[in-house]
């Protein structure tokens, strides 16, 4: 098949689910002019102002209103232009959105899509930079997917409009330009991991952006001889325990490689899992590996020490296979 | 008489209006009792003494219109036809209650009559009634949205966004503010300036009326000119209703920011007896009182009724914990 970009993927599940279900509808900031990145283009052309709606800055009400038109038989996808913004609708997200299906007995249900773009990149500066998934990992009811290519992406953010519960669809601006295979969506299933490299040395757990950087980090392990398997969760909630505890079982040795800030961030809750399920299979301790406990700074120079580099993810595991020698370089900086 | 269970439409008779509103006082006052001998157990907040409101404004609706409420929710859930029974269920936690137990007296949802739910959270439910209004006009459908609303969420930001957009967009929306003075614990004059709420609507040019909350036909007249005018294509429309609670806050709450001068001030303008004398004088009540008498009986011995059922029905299982959080 053809290549694709991420974005171009985005843009066409959108369309396709559009298509399919006269229910499905999209509601954000200037997405009838396609968004900053175009991951909205030329819908508006084919299914009209109300299914493709300009909304004003307002997105505690703009997402209760999806939840809502969610509620009265609408499938709506809410773009959040970054995903520091959804702090303004969390009461919407959290207390609406994620727990009306469970405080009605399951009487009503929020087929709800929200897709939001994550990460540090670029020097977009703290209000447009952040990696907030844990946040939305820890609300029971809600469901989390972040996508690391293109066939991918594709399959999940169709998944997610299909789904009944509401889904925080993530995307990384760093990946929309990336080019990919497109694959058959039947034969993917975005809510499990994926085994991106097979390696027997040590597992690398990384999602979104973090899995081409691994990638690259696996190959250089490689010519140190350290064999690197490197998992894809895809779903970041409800999280594929039996996909991840897998691969520590078979390698016996994890890191878990995020944009977020270590301290409370998702990987404590995977180290914590796979510890729980599979510590006497364990070489050494699951380490992390993520941004210090900072907000993303704007200067660029500053942003490359913030982000996990290629160099810190093979350093770090190079240590976790070979010793301690280098243990200290994975291990962010602790809370001042 | 109407079943109790079905939605009072626009043609309901003036018996069924009144009957519905005993049923509401009836229910609440014995909710106030199971609460009291600690059968009821959490937060409760009872709508009693603001009956005018919801069944005026429920009753000015269609069956299939769609009403989103507030935490203090018994009256309006009632009033647009939940069954007593199963709410009662809720109230005391039984598989039964109309959200297994999950709910509780803030989260009511009983979407077969077309009560969607109500929230804990102040102006939480305007933007979901918003959004219910956008799916009938991107449909569409010729069903209205109504939001009830206290004077608290006047100064919330979702309220304003939501008049705001669906001011825009014209969604057909009611929005029914209940302006019972009191925002929780403080007067309505120590959060804002603005003494009428409806005064907002005129920001976001929504036509308004403010009206006699306590009058049920005042409320059920306003509120069916602002759902027809909203199904017709004119757009929102704003009721603000004026009335009072005559119980504190939640159950337990002594009230003590309240005079009780004030207090009996309002008690004489009971929307329950006010309405009585209004059918009285119409003649569509017996000087003898055997009618009021009778649609009183009635509504206590429902209640009593439900409450016996939903006490024989069964206590959640240990599974039942983790059910319902997602879709499968």
């Amino acid at each position: 098949m053809a290549d694709i970009r991420y974005v171009d993927a985005i843009r066409a599940a959108l369309e396709d689910e559009l298509a399919a279900d006269e229910a499905v509808c999209l509601l954000g900031e200037d997405i009838t002019l396609g968004g900053p990145f175009g991951a909205t283009k030329g819908l508006v052309d084919r299914f009209g102002e109300w299914r493709i709606r300009n909304t004003p800055i307002s997105e505690a009400t703009v997402v209760g209103l999806a939840v809502g038109a969610a509620l009265a038989g609408a499938r709506p996808v809410v773009e959040v232009m970054f995903i520091d913004f959804i702090t303004l609708a969390m009461d919407q997200l959290v207390n609406h959105a994620a727990k009306l299906r469970y405080m009605s007995g399951g009487a009503l249900s929020v087929p709800l899509t929200i897709r939001a773009q994550f990460g540090a990149t670029g020097g977009f500066g703290a209000h447009h930079s952040q990696s907030l998934e844990a946040w939305f990992a820890h609300v029971p009811g809600l469901r989390v997917l972040a996508p690391s290519t293109p066939a991918d992406a594709y399959a999940a953010l169709r998944a997610a409009i299909r789904a009944d519960d509401p889904v925080l669809y993530l995307e990384h601006r760093g990946l929309y330009w990336q080019r990919g295979e497109q694959a058959d969506p039947a034969a993917v299933d975005p809510w499990r991991v994926r085994v991106r490299r097979p390696g027997r040395d040590v597992t690398i757990l990384a999602w979104s952006r973090m899995v081409p950087l691994s990638l690259e980090a696996a190959d250089r392990l490689a010519e140190d001889g350290i064999e690197a398997e490197v998992v894809d969760l895809r779903a970041l909630s409800p999280l594929d325990l039996e996909g991840i505890v897998a691969s520590a079982r078979r390698t016996r040795r994890v890191a878990v490689v995020h944009e977020a800030v270590t301290t409370g961030g998702l990987g404590a809750e995977i180290a914590a899992a796979i510890t729980e399920a599979a510590f006497g299979d364990l070489a050494a301790p699951v380490l992390r590996i993520g941004a210090p406990f900072a907000p993303p700074p704007a200067g660029p120079e500053l942003e490359a020490l913030f982000v996990p580099s290629v160099d810190r993810v093979v350093e770090a595991t190079r240590a976790l296979v070979r010793g301690p020698a280098a243990a200290s370089v994975g291990v962010s900086p602790a809370p001042a | 008489m109407t079943d109790d269970r079905e939605a009072l439409e626009p043609r309901a008779d003036p018996l069924a209006i009144l009957a519905r509103m005993w049923l509401i006082r009836a229910f609440e006052e014995q909710v106030s009792a199971l609460y009291g001998k600690g059968i009821i157990r959490g937060l409760l907040h009872l709508g009693i003494g603001q009956e005018g409101v919801a069944v005026g404004a429920a009753s000015a609706l269609r069956a299939g219109d769609l009403v989103f409420a507030t935490h203090r929710a018994h009256a309006h859930a009632l009033a647009k036809g939940v069954d007593p029974v199963r709410l009662l269920a809720e109230l005391v936690g039984r598989t039964t209650g109309l959200c297994a137990g999950k709910g509780g007296s803030m989260h009511i949802s009983a979407p077969e009559v077309g009560f969607v739910t109500a929230t804990g959270i102040v102006g939480g439910n305007i933007p979901l009634a918003i959004g219910a209004a956008y799916a009938s006009r991107a449909r569409p459908d010729d069903r209205v949205a109504l939001a009830f609303f206290g004077d608290g969420a006047g100064q919330t930001g979702s309220f304003h966004e939501s008049l705001n957009i669906a001011s825009l967009w014209r969604l057909p929306i009611v929005l029914v503010c209940e302006n019972n003075g009191y925002a929780e614990f403080t007067p309505l004059s120590a959060h804002t300036n603005v003494e009428r709420i409806a005064t907002h609507a005129s920001t976001y040019g929504i036509e308004a009326e403010t009206v006699d909350g306590n009058d049920v036909v005042a409320v059920r007249d306003a509120v069916g000119r602002a759902a027809e005018a909203a199904r017709g294509g004119g757009g929102p429309r704003f009721v603000e209703a004026l009335t009072y609670r005559l119980r504190g806050h939640y159950e337990g709450d002594p009230a003590k920011y309240r005079e009780l001068a004030e207090l009996s001030d309002w008690r004489a303008k009971d929307p329950l007896t006010r309405y009585r004398d209004r059918l009285e004088a119409d003649g569509l009540l017996d000087a003898e009182g055997t009618t009021i008498g009778r649609i009183e009986a009635e509504a206590r011995r429902r209640v009593d009724s439900a409450t016996r059922e939903a006490l024989d029905a069964p206590l959640p299982a240990p599974d039942d914990v983790t059910r319902h959080v997602y879709a499968s």
